[in-house]
């Protein structure tokens, strides 16, 4: 195997990228995936910024910003925010628990693939006729009609990739309960690794209703059924209602892997074990499951009456509990520790006081009452964009700076690191944080343009200028990403000195194999607990040197995937469909996709791959030429 | 050493002691399924008889419930305590079915009786 290291041909590199298991690569691969769909994200937003900058602004059409305003939220939630998180899931859950791969490296694959060609066929509607235009959540009494394919671009895009993403998360359930390494119980599992775990339960349990709400809204859209229908005895409540019952959860799906990114941020640069251990591990799990309780707060207006209302109301104030115990324990961290502000650490106190003011927000919109108010006001835009940027982007950046040694084995410049926090921020700050006033002067949201003197001007024109600098950011930092790549040296091992978990106690550049002998955890902060008795060979390891059994490289994931991505394209045209030009090869081209994925599944299901063994000489071989020595850990 | 599939030695006494653990498993298995076709065949004879539905649906729907949970317990492994992490899974398995039951509860009290 040490012909792994050795250059690769363009082509060779690519297949291998294809028919990769590995959850290293699969993480770099989620991470440009998702860097991606960021920027072309972040695109839409500063489109729809320009468009807002004055009253009466003719920048883009009210259509077009229909879509920019559906493709921004659609796509930063779950093809920008999602795959960004897994990237750092995939890259750090195997190896902060000891973990030679996820359970099933296949499924992995498999995850990627269909979140990827997804979102590519949710994107391609910008070029075949029209984005989707109802919304991220594309309420059904409008997105029923809504003419041309937009919405069924939007239908068909999510259920791949939504397939892809609950086959990740119930593979991390699997990793996670199964994988641990010796000695590393429930109660030592790093945080990020906890909150991976709650994320992957509230994945599990949160996007069945997604896709069972999809399949609806995709017989209603593209072979006339009438569920959704009120003029043929439908429900288009019901829509709203598994929306929300998957939409509240995403919205933890998203925080909590933040919130773990932190946790590790914050303890290690504060140079002090994270406070109050347990209690955030209950809080996670807390937060995790009030999720699923509260989803009617986003239909306070709807008419749902008092009762539910003030059920709803208090179960969603009941989370700030748990949030309320997070921020304490973050501040109680850092307090009388040795702090260094790097770059991560700059994220991490940035993020305390936005997510804050987020939380709080979101409290007063709790209040029934209140929500009739600020309900699809700016006020509710300020809002969530506060939670989101100030808590899951944070959160994201941060931890870019933190986890690229560990990707890469580069550091990232920390000067430009800095001049990036200190532009994004105050760049986020300046755009939302007058938005909070523009929605309670009465400035509805999702509305394409406005008329002058109503004292919305200047605040909407300051909010575009903080786009502009929340965009000079990321620019920023994909200059010091590209800075990086051309004249980073190797970082090594532990490049930060302060690092606790187990992650940091593989040797750089990381073998594919992982720790070569499964490491022995004695408590929590495994490898803090090595360096402060002096270890000088990283870990204890809880076994001896042998054969090391790997899976298989499968080009299978891929087709699998691509059968769906051709199958979506023959749904869209059916002939039964809404938007009315049916074309005659939409029969036959679903058929073959479906063809394509479920043959692939039974070559899958008949053919034995048992994957194959490192042996021991390999695996020395390997490491002579990584590290240059022969031996080393005993 | 590449490609090789596992095989497992047992010796006499380990393979009658497998032998009766299966015969017992089965054992349970069959009654369990005699009970579930059972339930369903009163099931559908109390729909035959034409009792009111006001008495049928409720008897039909406890009847449902039973027939879950002996799915669960005999079919799915639930019942095996010493199974690798069963703990994790029945606390799995209890949190779907309440956030199940919380979303259906939902459904019939604000959307279709609307409180």
């Amino acid at each position: 195997m040490s012909s792994s290291v050795k250059k690769k041909g363009f082509g060779a590199t690519v297949w291998d990228y294809l028919t990769t298991v590995d959850h290293k690569k699969i993480a770099v691969m989620y991470l440009l995936g998702g860097t991606l769909f960021f920027v072309i994200a972040g695109l839409e937003a500063v489109l729809m910024r320009i468009q807002l900058m004055y009253p009466e602004n003719d920048f883009v059409s009210a259509g077009t910003f229909n879509q920019l305003l559906t493709m921004h939220g659609t796509t930063m939630l779950f093809l920008a925010a999602m795959p960004l998180l897994f990237a750092f899931m995939n890259m750090i859950v195997p190896l902060q628990i000891g973990a030679r791969d996820v359970a099933f490296p296949f499924l992995n694959s498999l995850g990627f693939w269909l979140f990827f060609l997804g979102g590519l066929f949710l994107h391609l509607s910008f070029f075949m006729g029209g984005a989707p235009d109802a919304g991220w959540t594309s309420y059904a009494s409008l997105s029923l009609y809504s003419p041309g394919h937009g919405v069924d671009f939007y239908v068909l895009g999510l259920q791949v990739s939504g397939a892809g993403t609950l086959i990740s998360g119930i593979n991390f359930l699997v990793t996670i309960i199964n994988m641990r390494a010796p000695g590393m119980t429930f109660m030592r599992m790093p945080l990020f690794t906890w909150t991976t775990f709650v994320t992957s339960a509230l994945i599990l349990f949160g996007f069945p209703p997604l896709t069972a709400g999809l399949i609806l809204l995709l017989f209603d859209r593209m072979f006339s059924a009438k569920f959704f229908d009120v003029m043929y005895g439908g429900n288009t409540i019901i829509w709203e209602h598994l929306f929300w019952i998957f939409g509240h959860p995403e919205v933890y799906i998203l925080v909590l892997p933040a919130f773990g990114l932190f946790s590790e941020i914050i303890p290690t640069f504060s140079r002090k074990r994270l406070f109050g251990y347990s209690s955030m591990v209950f809080a996670t799990i807390l937060i995790g499951f009030l999720g699923f309780m509260v989803w009617a707060h986003h239909m306070f207006t709807v008419g749902l009456g008092p009762t539910a209302n003030a059920i709803f109301a208090v179960a969603t104030m009941a989370i700030a509990v748990p949030t309320g115990m997070k921020v304490f324990n973050w501040l109680l961290t850092v307090w009388g520790g040795s702090i260094k502000v790097t770059t991560p650490m700059l994220y991490a106190l940035g993020f305390i006081p936005s997510f804050v003011a987020g939380g709080v927000t979101g409290i007063m919109q709790a209040t029934a009452p209140l929500d009739y108010q600020l309900h699809d006001s700016y006020f509710i835009v300020a809002h969530f964009h506060y939670v989101i940027v100030g808590g899951i982007v944070l959160g994201l950046l941060g931890s870019t700076h933190f986890y690229w040694p560990l990707f890469f084995n580069r550091m990232l410049n920390e000067t430009l690191g800095k001049i990036t926090f200190w532009i994004f921020f105050i760049g986020f700050h300046m755009t939302f944080f007058l938005q909070h006033f523009l929605g309670l002067m009465g400035m509805p949201r999702r509305v394409f343009t406005y008329m002058p003197d109503q004292g919305w001007d200047l605040f909407n024109f300051i909010s575009t200028i903080g786009a502009f600098l929340m965009s000079a950011g990321v620019i920023l930092l994909v200059l010091n990403v590209i800075i990086t790549a051309i004249k980073g040296e190797p970082a090594g091992n532990d490049p930060w000195g302060d690092t606790r978990t187990l992650e940091w106690a593989i040797p750089q550049p990381i073998p594919f194999y992982n720790f070569r002998q499964t490491p022995l955890v004695r408590g929590l902060d495994p490898y803090w607990i090595e360096k402060q008795e002096g270890n000088k060979e990283g870990m204890v390891y809880a076994e001896p040197l042998g054969d090391i059994h790997m899976p298989n490289n499968s080009i299978v994931p891929f087709v699998m995937s691509l059968g769906l991505f051709i199958a979506s394209f023959g749904a869209l045209y059916s002939p039964l469909g809404v938007a009315d030009d049916s074309r005659t090869w939409a029969i036959p081209v679903l058929v073959i996709g479906l063809v394509i994925t479920f043959g692939s599944m039974i070559y899958r299901s008949l053919k034995d791959d048992h994957g194959y063994y490192v042996t021991v000489a390999e695996i020395e071989a390997l490491e002579e030429e990584l590290y240059g020595k022969k031996g080393g850990n005993k | 050493m590449a490609h090789d599939t596992p095989t497992v030695t047992r010796t006499s006494a380990q393979h009658e002691y497998y032998k009766q653990n299966n015969k017992a498993t089965m054992q349970k298995q069959v009654v369990n399924f005699a009970i579930m076709i059972f339930l369903t065949l009163v099931a559908f004879s109390l729909v035959g008889a034409g009792f009111s539905a006001n008495l049928v649906l409720p008897i039909i729907l406890l009847m449902a419930g039973v027939q879950v949970v002996l799915q669960l317990y005999s079919f799915m492994h639930m019942e095996e305590k010493t199974a690798h992490e069963i703990g994790v899974v029945t606390m799995f398995m209890w949190t779907g079915m309440f956030f199940a039951f919380l979303m259906i509860l939902a459904f019939v009290t604000i959307i279709w009786w609307n409180l």
